[in-house]
């Protein structure tokens, strides 16, 4: 926890003199601690500021900001119409059901953290599904269950982008 | 001399494993002892080609697609021959000149003209492809003489709204302020669209030089392009070629040595369709909730940090580069009626051969999804097509004759919007679509308003007791009367246009909801 106070602290002094530096700063520390943390809210207010419930409002407005620790990979599966249009509705459905988990949950060992996203710019050869910063194209089901296979094999620093 | 390769790195490309396929070629090529240099490319637009290969020969560039790992040996073995000409053509694979596939080769490309030619990184490919020669054109001009320009070209924004981009730029021009901003909407969040990560991922050298001269034009000396955070591939190139324009002398302090300083920066959403809308936008890059604001004041006037400020789609900033440099009366050539210059469709879902289309306005959607799209992916019938986003209108067959053109699509009551087509076949259940098109408000809704914000969540409600045949008529009126508030209640077109597709489906495709004789028992 200290940690994560002292990581939050030092991206305040980072960001607090750059105009409407709220939102880079909230994505930083995403990218540090992993989630936003509650105990980031006062510092972050004081350091801004701002008040309380004016960094909150901000959190809680935006989907990507998770407020609790998430799963070493997140899974986001694409729900816009050009995918429902490629059949991502099935996608969805079997992705919940053999990951066991629903949209905002993460699985039991701490593996995946299933998102919906709304479009992820690949609609050309959809259904899309992004894992962390990778995105990948026409998964179906079985191409799904490939690629949970390989995260389940790969170390946690071995995605980046396309890699 | 190396033989030169081109493999692209952009989204689609890498989704389809492009990455694989280049260190395939390099061990390939290393165990076969040949030569290679291969160039990460951005994408030409066709997806369907995806990864789509490039080899530099005596003839012209020749294209294979779409390849995997799997094919590469059978390339690598091509390209050793004696003659690589004549063997490409025995491949599987083999597609000919890149130039000359029709698909590309029928296109008009102004916009998107350098796309997928060179490394989009390399700021000297982009001045070889005539890059920087509007922004050159553009320094020897008064910002009145550019903004004319633009007037004459008969631009409009291309993110949907259409508003005429001479004229919003005059107005931020003709207001008084010591700081003034241009803004790049890069929240491309309609589903079926991806001409805005294309162009910034093929081609973002043409998009740091547009907000560029639109910084000269009205006199800002800061942009920031807002970029959705969906795009990570878009956002590594933005940032890596704003670091070099600014190292070559064309961003930052003292542009070309002219004395005028243009700043850009990227900032990154996150993950609210909403911040696509303008106002909203400008609320989020200050850093606050992105609540739409009311009109009047308009951002040309009252804009970021309640500067006047030009707020243009990636598109709309993309073409200001290519009118300068080739001259407004160029642009105005193509198009019809009020519609002028190119549109940049982008043809998505369930569709045979999905890409980046570049046209003139006036074609109709019907040449588009059977020329270029030569039907379904399942190679089911179509059934319908959704224009412009998830507040675009659901299109039944009778209907795909129209013009792309503007004011032909609203006659419809339908929208170009920002150039997005979704062709879904006959498996769709448009029931469902029109609870969707409710269900991504109640999601995606700023909250400002009641209509949108408490109207969506009655509309999935509604629409559920109408396909469960619970008091059918009476909840079609409430349907109707809901969809009545929300269009001339809510501030926005989110919650103004939501009804868009719920009544298109309804009107064209009442059998999905159970209404006529056919599933009715």
């Amino acid at each position: 926890m200290l940690d994560i106070n002292s990581n939050v602290d030092q991206l305040i002094e980072q960001y607090k003199t750059l105009p409407g530096g709220l939102l880079p700063l909230l994505h930083a520390v995403k990218e540090a601690v992993g989630y936003v943390p509650e105990s980031a809210v006062a510092p972050i207010a004081k350091g801004l500021n701002l008040s309380r419930a004016e960094v909150h409002g901000v959190i809680s407005f935006y989907h990507d900001f998770n407020t609790h620790p998430v799963g070493r990979h997140t899974v986001q599966i694409c729900r816009a119409e050009a995918c429902q249009s490629m059949g991502s509705r099935d996608i969805e459905a079997h992705a919940k059901q053999s990951l066991g988990i629903d949209y905002g949950e993460t699985t039991t060992d701490g593996l995946v953290t299933l998102e919906p996203v709304y479009c992820l710019g690949n609609c050309a050869c959809s259904p899309s599904v992004r894992i962390n910063d990778d995105i990948h194209a026409r998964v179906d089901r079985s191409r799904f269950d490939e690629l949970m296979e390989e995260l389940s094999h790969a170390s946690p620093d071995a995605f980046g982008v396309n890699s | 001399m190396s033989l030169q390769i081109f493999v692209p790195q952009d989204t689609t490309a890498l989704a389809l494993g492009a990455e694989k396929v280049a260190s395939a070629l390099i061990q390939g090529a290393q165990k076969l002892g040949l030569d290679i240099e291969i160039t990460r490319n951005g994408s030409r637009g066709m997806f369907w080609l995806e990864p789509l290969m490039e080899v530099e020969t005596e003839t012209g560039r020749i294209g294979f697609g779409p390849v995997n790992t799997a094919n590469v040996e059978s390339i690598l073995s091509v390209l050793n021959s004696d003659s690589v000409e004549t063997k490409a053509m025995e491949h599987p694979l083999y597609l000919g000149e890149v130039s000359d596939i029709e698909y590309l080769s029928k296109q008009q490309r102004l916009t998107f003209k350098r796309s997928g030619i060179a490394d989009p990184t390399c700021i000297e490919s982009y001045q070889h492809q005539e890059g920087f020669s509007g922004l050159a054109k553009a320094l020897t001009m008064t910002g009145q003489d550019i903004v004319d320009e633009l007037k004459n070209s008969g631009l409009r924004g291309r993110g949907g709204a259409a508003f005429p981009a001479g004229i919003k730029w005059q107005t931020v021009l003709d207001t008084p302020g010591e700081q003034k901003y241009i803004v790049c909407n890069a929240d491309e969040g309609d589903s079926g669209t991806f001409a805005d990560r294309l162009l910034m991922e093929s081609d973002p050298y043409q998009l740091i030089e547009g907000m560029t001269i639109a910084g000269l034009a009205v006199g800002a000396n800061q942009g920031y392009i807002y970029l959705r955070s969906e795009y990570p591939v878009a956002h590594k190139i933005l940032n890596l070629t704003i670091e070099r324009a600014i190292k070559a002398g064309f961003l930052g302090a003292n542009v070309c040595d002219s004395g005028k300083d243009f700043f850009l920066e990227v900032r990154l959403g996150a993950g609210a369709y909403i911040c696509g809308e303008e106002t909203s936008l400008l609320e989020s890059l200050e850093g606050k909730r992105g609540m739409v604001r009311a009109k009047p004041p308009l951002p040309a006037i009252e804009g970021l940090f309640g500067k006047p400020t030009v707020v243009n789609n990636v598109l709309t900033l993309g073409a200001v580069a290519s009118i300068l440099e080739q001259g407004s009366d160029t642009y105005k050539n193509f198009g019809m009626g009020r519609s002028r210059g190119t549109l940049a469709v982008q043809l998505a879902g369930n569709v045979k051969r999905g890409g980046l289309i570049e046209l003139a306005f006036g074609v109709t959607l019907r040449e588009v999804v059977d020329n270029f799209g030569q039907g379904t992916f399942s190679g089911r019938p179509i059934r319908a097509i959704q224009m412009g986003g998830p507040l675009g209108a659901f299109l039944p067959e009778s209907q795909w004759d129209t013009p792309l053109d503007y004011e032909a699509f609203a006659a419809i009551k339908a929208m170009i919007g920002h150039g997005g087509i979704v062709v879904f076949d006959d498996t769709v259940d448009m029931a469902a679509q029109a609870r969707f098109a409710m269900e991504f408000c109640v999601i995606e809704s700023c909250g400002k308003c009641t209509p949108c914000r408490i109207g969506s969540t009655r509309g999935v409600e509604v629409i559920d007791r109408i396909v469960a045949n619970e008091d059918r008529d009476n909840n079609l009126i409430l349907l109707h009367d809901l969809c009545d508030t929300m269009e001339l209640g809510s501030l926005c077109a989110m919650g103004g246009m939501t009804p868009f597709p719920v009544r298109s489906a309804l009107t064209y495709f009442e059998e999905d909801f159970g209404i006529s004789s056919r599933r009715d028992h």
